[in-house]
């Protein structure tokens, strides 16, 4: 079990604060992250993973700095899958896949036996054996999501960073990726992932981190994240007859 | 046997034969089996001078260039992202030509145009990257090697228009054409290495390069340094295409076709593709260099940077074309 803690971090984008003075940790589940547009989410999704210098305050894994991990080992112990879903050239999906396990490859990049088996468990956990051996051009948003998915869990990192793995997906989508989060989420790693839409997140997370102009709105279980009086101070919306209305 | 290996033994292959036909193509009669006995001293004095001093370093020059060319294609390629990217994108051919133009400007002699020539290309990537800063992206690179590269095509334009004579100005303009005809055993000993050493410093950054397929927050995510592999990518190009220019002008085109046609032989993995894209290149330069001498036959010589860009240029259009269905 991994604990990721934030321990007050600022992060400065230009002349902004993009994050500022934001702490928590977690170790287990999947932690949804929560909030408008331009809130922070992917902003502290890249701290986490040490793709973006911090202003001030510390990001750590088990209590080592990630800033000061070699990034090899950084690569083995926080798995990202980031909002860019275009791959550059038209590989195969397992080639994608495969991807994954380049913070393990040896001076001659040879595949090894783990990495086989890890590569078929990331296939298997995202439900994308059936298309893998596609050209990712000729699949569809929702397959593309579930091979970058497996790339994420072929890593076998005990932390998982997932930035709006669900956007642009349709429903039958949204929801089996987020099952294979909850699932990815059950055997042990951490997942936080960003999500745009709050049902799904009530859905599916254990947690739920609420983001507000860069800083940390709401954390708790999803029902008292979310409530009413954080969806009307965070999100301008509110619920009416179960569904959210514009308050 | 892997892909890679596969790929990179067959266009191995390719290379070797289109040498061994170059060995064997020129005014002088002999076939590629004559040629190859020539050298190994049968077949005549004359054959044997020939094959050893005249075929023999044009081949080995062909293959050599072609391979940079190919291998550095690849390297940026795969760094920008882009199949459109080629070695001139960075702006070391124009400033190594610089360089190169520059002595036979001042009529310093054939000795010192290979030096002066990578001595332009070494400034031409210092300026690059003073222009475009260390944590440049892949776009201001490229924005910032096309200034490189204007800036040192108005100096070459500025050398021919003050050319003092009208010597040094047909000196200029047909060194810029690209040729192999010059080659000679002296000068590859100073390119030959350059261009391996070009070459192995791209491959130390295949694994990085296929993770930048996912683009630069995941490859660095998975540990990749996207800043030295940039700052490697770069370095290595630019020996391997600057000791090429040095030895053969500015030949286009070689640099962006072999990558494209070598990569589906890989899946498509950019950084796989580095050393097949070598040897299709080796290949693919000999090919146009047997072309320009069957077509010297006909009166006027061609130039071999003439003729990748006549067959290169059209290749370019259906790239663009084809691409653009692709990121629609």
């Amino acid at each position: 079990m991994s604990a990721l803690s934030f321990d007050n971090v600022t992060v400065r984008l230009g002349a902004q604060n993009a994050i500022t003075d934001v702490s928590f940790a977690a170790e287990r589940g999947l932690v949804a992250l929560v909030g408008p547009n331009g809130s922070g989410k992917t902003t502290l999704l890249r701290a986490a993973c040490g793709l973006t210098p911090l202003q001030a305050g510390a990001v750590t894994l088990d209590g080592g700095a990630i800033a000061a991990m070699p990034p090899r080992q950084r690569g083995r112990t926080i798995a990202y899958l980031p909002q860019e879903r275009r791959a550059a050239w038209p590989m195969s999906g397992r080639a994608l896949v495969a991807l994954g396990r380049h913070p393990f490859a040896g001076p001659m990049r040879r595949e090894s036996e783990m990495d086989r088996a890890a590569i078929e468990r990331g296939l298997d956990a995202a439900d994308a054996n059936g298309f893998a051996d596609r050209n990712v051009d000729t699949l569809s948003g929702g397959e593309r999501v579930r091979i970058l998915l497996a790339r994420a869990f072929a890593v076998e990192a005990p932390v998982l960073l997932a930035d709006e793995p669900t956007a642009a997906l349709d429903p039958a989508h949204q929801l089996s990726v987020l099952q294979a989060l909850q699932d990815q989420a059950g055997r042990g790693t951490l997942v936080l992932t960003a999500l745009h839409d709050l049902s799904l997140a009530a859905r599916f997370a254990s947690r739920i981190i609420v983001m507000d102009q860069g800083r940390i709105a709401a954390d708790g279980a999803p029902d008292e994240a979310l409530s009413d009086k954080i969806l009307e101070r965070v999100f301008g919306v509110r619920r009416q007859n179960g569904d959210l209305e514009l308050a | 046997m892997n892909a890679e290996v596969k790929a990179t033994l067959g266009f191995a292959a390719l290379a070797a034969i289109l040498f061994v036909a170059a060995l064997g193509f020129g005014a002088y009669p002999m076939g590629p089996v004559g040629a190859v006995a020539a050298l190994f001293g049968a077949g005549g004095d004359e054959a044997v001078a020939i094959a050893r001093e005249i075929r023999f370093p044009r081949a080995l020059l062909g293959a050599l260039v072609g391979g940079a060319l190919g291998a550095a294609g690849a390297g940026l390629q795969g760094y920008f992202r882009n199949p459109l990217a080629d070695p001139g994108i960075v702006g070391v051919t124009s400033s190594a030509s610089l360089g190169a133009v520059i002595a036979l400007y001042f009529g310093l002699g054939f000795d010192i145009v290979p030096l002066a020539a990578m001595g332009g290309g070494a400034l031409g990537v210092i300026a690059l990257f003073a222009v475009a800063g260390r944590g440049a992206s892949a776009l201001t690179l490229i924005l910032a090697g096309v200034a490189v590269a204007a800036f040192a095509n108005a100096l070459t334009a500025l050398a021919l228009n003050m050319a003092p004579n009208p010597w040094a100005l047909s000196e200029i303009a047909y060194w810029l054409m690209g040729s192999l005809r010059d080659a000679n055993a002296r000068d590859m000993m100073i390119t030959g290495p350059l261009i391996i050493a070009g070459i192995a410093v791209l491959l130390t950054q295949r694994g990085a390069l296929d993770a930048l397929s996912l683009g630069e927050d995941a490859a660095a995510s998975l540990g990749v340094n996207v800043p030295r592999t940039r700052l490697i990518v770069v370095i290595g190009a630019t020996l391997a295409v600057g000791a090429s220019v040095a030895a053969a002008g500015a030949i286009g085109f070689i640099g962006l076709v072999a990558p494209h046609l070598a990569r589906p032989f890989v899946g498509h993995a950019p950084g796989k593709a580095i050393l097949p894209a070598a040897f299709l290149g080796a290949a693919l330069l000999n090919a146009a260099d047997i072309g320009v001498r069957a077509l010297s036959g006909f009166g006027t010589p061609i130039y071999l940077g003439v003729l990748t860009a006549l067959v290169g240029a059209p290749f370019f259009f259906w790239l663009i074309r084809s691409n653009r269905a692709r990121t629609a």
